[in-house]
């Protein structure tokens, strides 16, 4: 109970803090985000593509093999028609698990999980090799 | 008698040739107009036989390459000989090319051996001169003028440039879409060779070219393209039939220009997607063209294969043999003067799966 209570005041003075740090360095509001902030978001982005760029074009499972071998800038992965029906599953799915769908078959690895690093930088490169086309969910 | 090719296919039922198997060849007698006779030959291509470690290899190209030589020893009757388009191996190893060579061993029949780049960028050449064939040089059977190009070369300042190794260079090479890659060419030493070559040659006589990379431009990020291909064109020009062979693009392609039939072979070892699919670069894809299928990646063998070629009168039909789906035949049609799917070259008669995105 005693910890409990303490670790309530803590987090409560803490938060009090923080609000007063912030308010003192930020005049911008929840929705406000600036020139430096956009440029920013985009770094970030940009360094995770570079990095499923680099995964893209490594040895991911057991044999050597790469995703670009079979996909030169990712092309012919269709990441704008999913979830969709992979008629060879039976199901709808999304596309990281065709992405481990891959790394297991023709690269021979582990699956990763959806949220790994490595899933989230192959998705991201996949993606932005396709910037720019319209959304087709579920198109064969 | 002057029955064209296509004609007497539909009459005779192209579909049930082509899925018939063991696998008879079409044969036709055409009028004694050219001194060419008419043959077949067998063309296998891009094993791209890559290492893991030690004696292991990696299995799907194996198969590839194991499937072609098994099916190209069914033929009947035996093709004259065989073409090899070059890329058999993926990183230049003289353990891969050993490895290919095994596998080809087993190939009824004498092979012509065209050189890729994974061939070359390891050590130039130097292992498939000593072992395999010479890099570019001629032939002629039958009537007809063969010459082989080594059609990968590329700039000296990137060849020769600052590489921490030859593997570096090759690996540098063998990515596809590697966007400090370098244009592929004939280059000015083989353009002599090729101008002194031809003169020999009778302007009636069918010249059939084989290289790897297209001798046309059709999309350099990826190298479907020949940096120098106008003049090897400009040099096969004067001739009244001139077929150019090609592999490298895993995939079918079609083209004409002027005298010149253009065909890709497919792969072994994996395809490649259409240069249409890469949604962020302008592409140039012969209109004449109809796509192969779209591959279906749970079939390993789909969208994969090789082909052979009969050479009638001088002009070329490509027979596709496409595992898992079904075989293709294009074929010079004399009506249009340019080579046509035997099948699906009409727009009306074109399959949703060879819809590219």
């Amino acid at each position: 109970m005693m910890r409990k209570n303490r670790g309530f005041i803590g987090g409560s003075l803490a938060a009090l803090m923080a609000g007063i740090f912030l308010s003192m360095t930020f005049s911008t509001q929840a929705g406000d985000f600036t020139q430096a902030d956009l440029e920013r978001w985009d770094k970030e982005f940009m360094t995770v593509v570079a990095k499923g760029d680099k995964l893209f074009h490594s040895a991911l499972g057991t044999n050597q093999v790469s995703c670009d071998q079979c996909h030169p800038n990712a092309a012919n992965t269709h990441p704008e028609t999913y979830p969709k029906f992979q008629q060879q599953l039976g199901r709808v799915v999304s596309l990281f698990e065709m992405v481990n769908w891959c790394i297991q078959n023709p690269l021979e690895g582990e699956p990763l999980l959806a949220d790994d690093a490595k899933m989230v930088a192959l998705l991201s490169y996949i993606t932005y090799e396709r910037r720019g086309v319209p959304l087709a969910p579920g198109k064969h | 008698m002057n029955m064209n090719r296509r004609a007497f296919l539909k009459t005779t039922g192209a579909g049930l040739i082509a899925s018939s198997f063991p696998m008879s060849l079409v044969k036709l007698a055409f009028g004694a107009k050219s001194p060419a006779q008419d043959f077949t030959f067998g063309y296998i291509s891009d094993a791209h036989i890559q290492q893991i470690k030690g004696n292991r290899f990696v299995r799907n190209w194996d198969m590839g390459l194991i499937r072609a030589v098994r099916e190209a020893n069914l033929l009947t009757p035996r093709p004259d000989y065989f073409m090899f388009g070059g890329d058999l191996a993926q990183l230049g190893k003289k353990e891969e090319l050993d490895h290919g060579l095994e596998i080809m061993s087993k190939l009824r029949g004498k092979v012509h051996y065209v050189m890729g780049e994974h061939d070359y960028y390891l050590d130039l050449g130097a292992y498939w001169r000593d072992k395999i064939s010479p890099l570019y040089y001629s032939f002629d059977h039958k009537g007809v003028h063969f010459v082989v190009l080594n059609s990968i070369l590329t700039y000296d300042s990137w060849t020769n440039g600052k590489w921490a190794s030859p593997m570096d260079r090759m690996l540098a090479m063998a990515r596809l879409d590697n966007p400090d890659g370098s244009p592929f060419m004939v280059g000015e030493e083989q353009l002599t060779w090729l101008k002194n070559d031809l003169e020999k040659i009778n302007r009636a006589t069918p010249v059939v070219v084989f290289s790897h990379s297209p001798i046309q431009k059709i999309f350099k990020p990826w190298n479907f393209w020949t940096e120098d291909a106008e003049n090897v064109q400009a040099l096969l020009k004067p001739f009244e039939k001139v077929t150019v062979i090609y592999g490298h693009v895993h995939q079918i392609q079609y083209n004409q220009i002027g005298n010149m039939s253009f065909h890709a072979v497919m792969a072994t070892a994996w395809p490649w997607p259409y240069p249409e699919s890469y949604s962020q670069l302008a592409s140039c894809m012969p209109k004449l063209t109809v796509p192969m299928n779209r591959a279906d990646p749970f079939f390993e063998r789909d969208a994969t294969g090789w082909q052979f070629i009969d050479v009638s009168n001088g002009k070329t039909a490509m027979h596709y043999q496409l595992p898992d789906n079904r075989n293709r035949t294009v074929a010079y049609t004399a009506t249009t003067g340019r080579p046509e799917d035997l099948s699906y070259q009409d727009f009306s008669s074109r399959i949703p799966p060879q819809m590219h995105y």
